[in-house]
């Protein structure tokens, strides 16, 4: 499907769905209630068959912490982005997809390590990359380390 | 509790063992906790992190020119493609047309690192199952391109040689020559090369059914490169999301149904003669003209977010800009091949024997430094 096609087909799917503008990709923003019911379906629709979740991350805009999937069909080859702001920044919390793509494990726990992004029912919610006792989330716009000189 | 490290034996009668960080096979330092009963693999733990550099949160704060350095040191056996990853990222950005000359000296060299990349595998994987010629005859042939590497770059790992808008120097009077001199060494190999490995007994026996993945777990774990492709999925990025004019060219993505360790093996030596057919249909017709587009000193994005991924030797690499309009990224985020690769490499080795671990990791073919960033 084009990305045209697929934003007609979203939109008969989902009449009230959010998209966001700025990039190359269909970016659609869900609310953190109704994401995992959204995702599953994108995941498991005959029409749209996202199986392979090639990317996940978190960026920090200080009002929110937003979370962006990337979303790639191995049989259409199309793609999309699923945002979900999560607006608490003081402690962040969203439901886990390990159980639809047991690849994001690592990455949830990466996001984990990096943002402080709580992922509820996570079957191993550690840190990966960093040292267990590491105080703080490094990639946070506030983190502030003591060893760090201006230059 | 026991410490990070230790060794110990369960109270179900396991013995749980530490694999590194410092063990020959990861070839760098990956640490595995694995849980045996007997030889028998029941579970493996991976412990990323030893060498952590944090490159995302550096590169917020360099500048669009210089981030791409950066990312050599990730998989520093594809520095080319991750360098060419990220300047095709800003030039997204940019909406910069990329001269033909510099898009066919970026292949070209794109190709080659490939090469040197699995050659380097395919040495170590015989290493690793205990046939140490191998690894000789595969650094002849690399040193060979190592040193096109450190004629036209003047670096052998570390390239550096794209920046956004197209390549930094032309490439040496030489270039063509030497690359056409080292495919014909290597081709006249390929037949060395499967009668020292490829049909080994030994070398059979020890990876033919041997660490396993199915399509669906490749792609449920999003494994990519010739990991996923000898498991039967479609996912070359040169053909589905063709970049820097891999469109134009003619060469075959190599999806293998097996999904074990010899198909994998299989896989990236089919690969490596699809690189020498794509750097022979190039080599004679490299475009004359300008090497770089026009940018402007201080790039700055607008604002918005750019994707792009590429094809490394290991499997898909995405870079993921994130620009509020500033000099410097806001947000980078790294989608590295091995990270994704690593954490199949659980499913493939529960249920095989110790030894196996060794062979699997081989052919998965991990870089840890891409791995912790």
């Amino acid at each position: 499907m084009s990305n045209e096609e697929l934003k007609l087909s979203l939109t008969a799917h989902y009449p009230e769905m959010v998209f966001e503008e700025g990039s190359e990709y269909i970016n659609i923003v869900v609310g953190p209630s109704n994401f995992r019911n959204c995702i599953e379906q994108l995941r498991n629709e005959a029409a749209w068959k996202f199986d392979h979740l090639f990317c996940l991350t978190c960026v920090d805009w200080k009002t929110n912490f937003t979370m962006v999937y990337h979303l790639l069909s191995c049989t259409f080859k199309h793609q999309l982005v699923v945002k979900v702001k999560l607006t608490d920044v003081n402690n962040p919390e969203i439901e886990t997809i390990c159980d639809l793509w047991k690849g994001a494990n690592f990455h949830e726990r990466e996001v984990y390590d990096m943002f402080g992004v709580k992922f509820t029912n996570h079957p191993d919610l550690r840190r990966i990359l960093l040292d267990e006792d590491w105080s703080g989330y490094p990639l946070r716009k506030n983190y502030v380390d003591v060893n760090m000189i201006e230059i | 509790m026991s410490l990070l490290g230790e060794n110990f034996m369960t109270e179900e009668g396991e013995f749980v063992i530490n694999m590194g960080p410092q063990h020959p096979s990861t070839h760098g330092v990956l640490h595995l906790k694995v849980w045996l009963d007997g030889e028998t693999i029941k579970k493996v733990q991976p412990h990323l992190g030893y060498i952590h550099r944090s490159i995302e949160k550096m590169s917020e704060r360099l500048s669009y020119r210089n981030f791409i350095y950066a990312t050599s040191r990730m998989d520093y056996l594809s520095a080319h493609i991750n360098n060419q990853a990220c300047a095709l990222a800003v030039e997204k950005g940019l909406q910069v047309e990329v001269p033909a000359r510099a898009q066919a000296i970026r292949v070209l060299l794109a190709e080659l690192t490939r090469l040197q990349s699995h050659q380097l595998w395919w040495g170590c994987t015989g290493l690793d199952l205990g046939a140490v010629t191998p690894f000789f005859y595969a650094f002849r042939e690399r040193e060979a391109i190592m040193e096109i590497f450190e004629e036209t770059c003047g670096a052998r790992l570390t390239q550096n040689f794209c920046v956004p808008g197209g390549v930094m120097y032309d490439v040496n009077p030489n270039f063509q020559k030497r690359v056409k001199d080292v495919m014909q060494q290597i081709k006249s190999k390929y037949r060395e090369y499967e009668e020292i490995l490829t049909g080994n007994v030994i070398f059979e026996n020890r990876t033919k059914g041997v660490g396993y993945l199915s399509k669906e777990d490749a792609i449920s774990f999003g494994v990519t490169g010739p990991t996923a492709r000898a498991s039967g999925i479609s996912c070359d990025i040169r053909k589905w999301f063709p970049y820097d004019g891999y469109e134009k060219l003619d060469f075959e993505e190599v999806v293998m149904e097996g999904g074990d360790c010899y198909t994998r093996y299989m896989a990236r030596i089919e690969e490596m003669k699809q690189s020498v057919h794509i750097i022979e249909q190039m080599i004679d017709n490299l475009p004359e003209g300008d090497i770089q587009g026009k940018t402007k000193n201080v790039i700055k994005l607008p604002k918005g977010e750019f994707y792009q991924k590429v094809e490394t030797a290991r499997g898909e690499l995405g870079v993921y800009i994130v620009s509020d309009g500033a000099a410097s990224p806001y947000r980078i985020k790294y989608r590295s091949p091995n990270f994704s690769n690593l954490s199949a490499l659980e499913t493939m080795s529960v249920g095989t024997k110790i030894g196996d671990l060794v062979a699997i990791m081989a052919t998965i073919d991990l870089v840890i430094p891409d791995i912790d960033r």
